[in-house]
């Protein structure tokens, strides 16, 4: 589905650099052992930035919930009208959370609670990828 | 000379276990003004944002009775925005120029609102010494006036709050157009929810975990719309006087389901300003003093991308056992409550926090099924809210005084209003008071 590219900058250029190599990162700070999304320059726990780096995650989530998008103020989203958008939690990290338009899924056609994997989908403004997720079994 | 400076950052009562606020009826609101409400600005210097908020803080005044030189502290909310922005490039008309007093920002008072514009065109503040400027919303300026009262910065405070609406969808230019998204919203702006989705994915969530549905809901926005159209003040009485059906709400157009249009607030231009003071000064003045019990604040923040339902909760049961606590009250002393509803949907996160009328979790449109109208014994929303009156997030708080002093008109709670509860905006990240008839 068409979408804006995120432009990366200083901070997250990991993330969106392994998304182009169809693998998923999550900044964590070792320190506290905690992950966090989106990244921030300093860990929200400890405050310290000193031990913030990447842990790849195994692409795997749930549906924590969703809507359906009749009304977007996104210009280049509004031809796809209606979508759905989903909040997918991390197997690994149900307090990390990302969005997604399902693909694959019929609009509105959605259980909370299903598994989903991730995907890679290229953006048209960039060509940069964005993390997508798929209902699974 | 007026210290015109951010409210401190330590007054927020933003954690349990505070006790009883330290001011405890010892503040007052005693007088309200509004300006009149239109759907978007036409461009006069006299209905301009600024104009609009002189207009309010001078009825407020003469509510209460009392004259500029007896103000010594005055509150503004410096955001005026709907969502809607001063076009890029566009010059701001020489009649709005010659008609006020400048700031050295040329959009202030027709774009933004600061305390030097309002001190420059009120030149009856003869005695003013403190202004604060709080961002955001009336909640968060009215939570600031309490402590400015309490912690005895002024005496006698104004409290303002605008509203500009220009032409054009709002929302639909800017970032929102490009190809591309850079800074915090690349995260969510390339999946296009819209401001409503949030609430929208957190209410599905609420459906699945208490088996309800999105129908139960029209009871509430129905009785809003109704008490809304008794608000003389709004902007649904003034200009479309137009009931609504539960079958308009079911069959409303989505926004984002299961949010629907009726879910969604109207942007509209309006100012709306109160006069607090001491309750040993408010026995004085025109109008029969409310005393505030409380003020507590949530300072939540997603731990992730999206809020989650589950975060919501917890928010608002802290914000619950706060407000309870710092009071000296329970749930059942609540004579009527006027929480938030812009969006018309988190208006049920917010009671079922507060325990309102006997509810627990998944109990909020449960209530609905029953009387929640003006004359029962559970009045929802007397204000009639954003829902009711447009978006100004200040009809709660002007319909909680009012049903206090006994003055609400058409909208006169039956039963006898004793202690009120209003606050907002989203369930996270809010400012929320106590109000009572009696200071003990
Ligand atoms: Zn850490």
């Amino acid at each position: 589905m068409p979408k804006q590219s995120p432009i990366a900058d200083d901070l997250d250029r990991p993330f969106w650099e392994a998304a182009n190599n169809d693998r998923l990162v999550v900044q964590n700070c070792s320190s506290c052992n905690r992950l966090q999304h989106p990244p921030q320059p300093t860990c929200q726990e400890c405050g310290s930035a000193a031990n913030l780096g990447w842990r790849e995650m195994s692409g795997r989530g749930t549906i924590y919930s969703y809507g359906v998008v009749y009304d977007t103020p996104v210009a280049v989203m509004q031809p796809d009208q209606p979508y759905n958008l989903a909040v997918i939690q991390l197997e690994e990290a149900p307090e990390i959370n990302m969005y997604s338009h399902l693909p694959g899924s019929p609009v509105d056609d959605v259980t909370i609670g299903s598994k989903v994997e991730v995907v890679f989908e290229v953006t048209a403004g960039n060509g940069q990828k964005v993390p997508e997720w798929r209902v699974v079994g | 000379m007026v210290d015109i400076t951010t409210p401190p950052a330590g007054m927020y009562r933003d954690k349990e276990g505070m006790g009883i606020w330290p001011h405890r009826g010892k503040v007052a609101a005693v007088g309200i003004g509004h300006s009149p409400t239109a759907r978007r600005w036409d461009e006069r210097p006299e209905t301009s944002v600024g104009a609009l908020s002189l207009l309010a803080l001078r009825n407020a005044m003469a509510d209460a009775g009392i004259t500029g030189d007896q103000v010594d502290g005055l509150v503004v909310v410096p955001d005026t925005t709907t969502g809607a922005y001063w076009p890029a490039g566009k010059v701001v008309g020489a009649d709005f120029l010659a008609a006020f007093n400048q700031t050295n920002d040329v959009l202030d008072g027709i774009a933004k609102l600061s305390p030097e514009w309002i001190i420059a065109n009120m030149p009856e503040l003869t005695n003013l010494k403190t202004a604060w400027s709080a961002g955001g919303c009336t909640s968060h300026a009215l939570v600031v006036a309490a402590e400015m009262v309490g912690s005895g910065a002024a005496h006698t405070v104004l409290v303002v709050k605008g509203w500009h609406n220009y032409t054009g969808r709002y929302y639909q230019g800017g970032a929102n157009a490009e190809p591309t998204s850079s800074g915090p919203t690349k995260w969510s702006a390339p999946w296009g929810g819209p401001a409503c989705y949030g609430t929208a994915q957190q209410f599905q969530r609420y459906m699945m975990k208490y088996n309800k549905t999105h129908e139960m809901v029209a009871p509430f926005i129905v009785n809003s719309r109704r008490n809304g159209l008794m608000l003389p003040e709004g902007y649904w009485a003034q200009h479309r006087p137009e009931p609504i059906t539960a079958d308009d709400y079911n069959n409303a157009r989505w926004v984002a389901k299961p949010a629907n249009l009726y879910d969604n607030d109207i942007p509209i231009m309006a100012a709306g300003a109160y006069v607090f003071t001491t309750a040993e000064r408010a026995k004085d003045m025109a109008q029969k003093p409310v005393y505030i019990l409380n003020h507590a604040s949530d300072r939540t923040r997603a731990r992730s991308l999206a809020l989650t339902f589950d975060e919501v909760e917890a928010a608002t049961d802290s914000t619950g056992r706060k407000l309870y606590e710092g009071a000296g009250i329970q749930p059942s002393d609540l004579s009527f409550e006027n929480m938030y509803d812009g969006f018309g949907l988190f208006h049920i996160f917010h009671i079922e926090g507060l325990r309102y009328a006997g509810i627990k979790r998944g109990e909020g449109v449960d209530l609905f099924q029953g009387d929640i109208s003006i004359e029962g014994s559970n009045p929802v929303s007397p204000s009639g809210g954003n829902i009711g009156g447009g978006r100004t997030r200040f009809w709660l708080h002007t319909d909680t005084m009012q049903q206090i002093q006994g003055r609400a008109g058409q909208r006169q709670i039956t039963k006898k209003a004793e202690i009120g509860v209003s606050g907002g905006p989203t369930p996270t990240g809010g400012n929320f008071l106590i109000w009572s008839a009696t200071p003990d």
